[in-house]
């Protein structure tokens, strides 16, 4: 007989639209994302909180996926890689990445997107030890960091010139 | 990569439902923010029925000031400590330490009480499940071997967790709840020396908060720690250091405190005679060899026992010259 599972009610926002969902007790956010929702975009590159591929915001704070239950972000307002853009355009982080060649393989860069904007958020106006400090959490096996801090210093000069803080 | 195995979860609100849950299951733990937990269910290392959410209850989240002292709630998280201006005046190191907990991502969530009870890590025991399979498990969980120290009876896994000793030298004291009460204890009484049960909490207890006193607050304290990735890691050595210096500059009180070194936070004996002088060389030397003595690092890291030794020892050394400088 097939096993039954714990069930919990999980209804919270995801990308800023309403999700009400009966998940198992033991669904991690980062399989319900992929598997339940089919949002593919937040990745997951190691067994547990190691790499940060998984980074997603819940309530602005970014939290790996890969390390939270669904059922405890009832009420809570998920935000993945892909709310970024609008209307198929890049987001000013997104662009940065573009733009100064943050993105190699590409692997890291959903949860180094998110952990960017999470940082972004409460300092938008970072230097280049806060930025290194905001990221000590996402690991590049590609780029070296260099461009990738390179980005997110682009994207924060392009927000304050158009007086866009996130 | 492990799937997640079937469990129930409960998030009660009230610290009361939490412990009767509890004590009425069988294989249940408790799990705060859940950045260890959560690893350790999916490697098979915990494999509970249930898991009893913690955060959810609201009056563990708070941090106040109590007659000149502070009380942090153990849901509290690693960032809220580190942000906090009271602790980055009066208790520098312990906002410090919460600050070089794993990585910035797991500091918005990880929590007080879950590093306070952290458990202890071993290189044969913090690894995938065909990982310890292979190996034939070990003795802190379904083997009979000890790896690490194969001819012994006892586990050696190191306690890891980064505020414990910043905390210790504040000679802080946590409320304990429990299915007969509360008590309250000195921190220092919450570990044992047993890699397999290093906490004395009985069934069904949960650390509630913390109360740092308020006889040592503004003392200068600096926290400090050896990892492989200094971006994000448990401690492969740390060094929690409180001192107090008086007229002419000669020390008035000192407090050090050790992680990862061994199976609980280690508060360094013997550093009486330091009171009163003066911190040259000399001192400096005999607090560098005192730590060393006390540490008994062994094989539980990719890093030899030896070197993270001389490592904590010379950190030691290094905080107390920056602070009596
Ligand atoms: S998948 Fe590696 S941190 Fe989540
Ligand atoms: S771009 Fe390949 S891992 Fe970062």
């Amino acid at each position: 007989m097939a096993e039954v599972k714990n069930k919990t009610n999980l209804s919270c926002t995801v990308n800023g639209r309403v999700s009400d969902n009966i998940v198992s007790d033991s669904l991690l956010l980062a399989d319900f994302l992929r598997e339940t929702l089919g949002l593919t975009g937040t990745k997951i590159g190691c067994d547990g909180g190691e790499c940060g591929c998984c980074t997603v915001l819940i309530d602005n704070a970014p939290q790996h996926a890969c390390l939270t239950l669904a059922a405890k972000c009832n009420g809570k307002a998920i935000e993945t890689i892909e709310s970024l853009s609008e209307e198929s355009r890049l987001s000013a982080i997104q662009r940065g990445f573009n733009e100064k060649l943050g993105a190699q393989c590409g692997f890291c860069t959903p949860g180094m997107v998110m952990a960017a904007e999470g940082l972004l958020r409460t300092n938008p106006d970072p230097n280049e030890q806060e930025i290194r400090a905001g990221l000590a959490a996402n690991i590049c096996r590609c780029t070296g960091y260099v461009k990738i801090i390179e980005a997110v210093q682009s994207a924060a000069d392009e927000l304050k010139m158009s007086g866009q803080a996130l | 990569m492990e799937f997640m195995p079937n469990f129930k979860l409960y998030r009660p609100d009230n610290v009361d439902d939490a412990i009767k849950i509890k004590t009425e299951h069988a294989e249940v733990r408790f799990v705060a923010g859940g950045t260890d937990m959560i690893v350790n269910v999916r490697r098979g290392i915990e494999q509970p029925q249930c898991l009893v959410d913690l955060t959810s209850i609201s009056n563990m989240n708070d941090i106040t000031e109590v007659d000149g002292g502070l009380e942090i709630g153990a849901n509290v998280t690693l960032r809220n400590v580190q942000e906090n201006k009271f602790i980055r005046q009066n208790y520098p190191c312990i906002a410090e330490a919460a600050g070089s907990v794993a990585g910035p991502t797991h500091q918005q969530y990880g929590t007080v009480g879950g590093n306070l009870c952290l458990d202890t890590r071993c290189l044969f025991y913090n690894q995938s499940e065909w990982w310890r399979q292979s190996n034939d498990y070990c003795l802190k969980e379904r083997g009979d071997t000890c790896h690490v120290a194969p001819s012994g009876k006892r586990c050696f896994a190191a306690f890891s967790g980064d505020l414990a000793p910043s905390m210790l030298v504040y000679e802080a004291e946590i409320n304990v709840v429990g299915p007969s009460g509360s008590r309250r204890i000195p921190l220092l009484e919450l570990y044992r020396d047993d890699g397999m049960a290093h906490l004395t909490l009985e069934p069904g207890e949960l650390v509630e908060r913390v109360h740092l006193p308020a006889t040592l607050a503004g003392d200068p304290s600096r926290y400090e720690k050896a990892r492989i990735r200094g971006s994000i890691d448990f401690p492969l050595a740390g060094v929690a250091i409180r001192l107090r210096k008086g007229k002419s500059n000669a020390v008035e009180d000192i407090a050090i405190a050790l992680t990862a070194v061994n199976p609980y936070p280690k508060v360094i004996s013997d550093l009486q005679n330091l009171i009163d002088g003066k911190l040259s060389e000399d001192e400096l030397d005999f607090i560098r060899d005192t730590v060393r003595k006390q540490s008994k690092p062994m094989r539980t890291t990719t890093v030899a026992p030896w070197y993270r030794r001389r490592v904590v020892g010379a950190i030691a050394r290094r905080l107390a010259a920056e602070l009596s400088a």
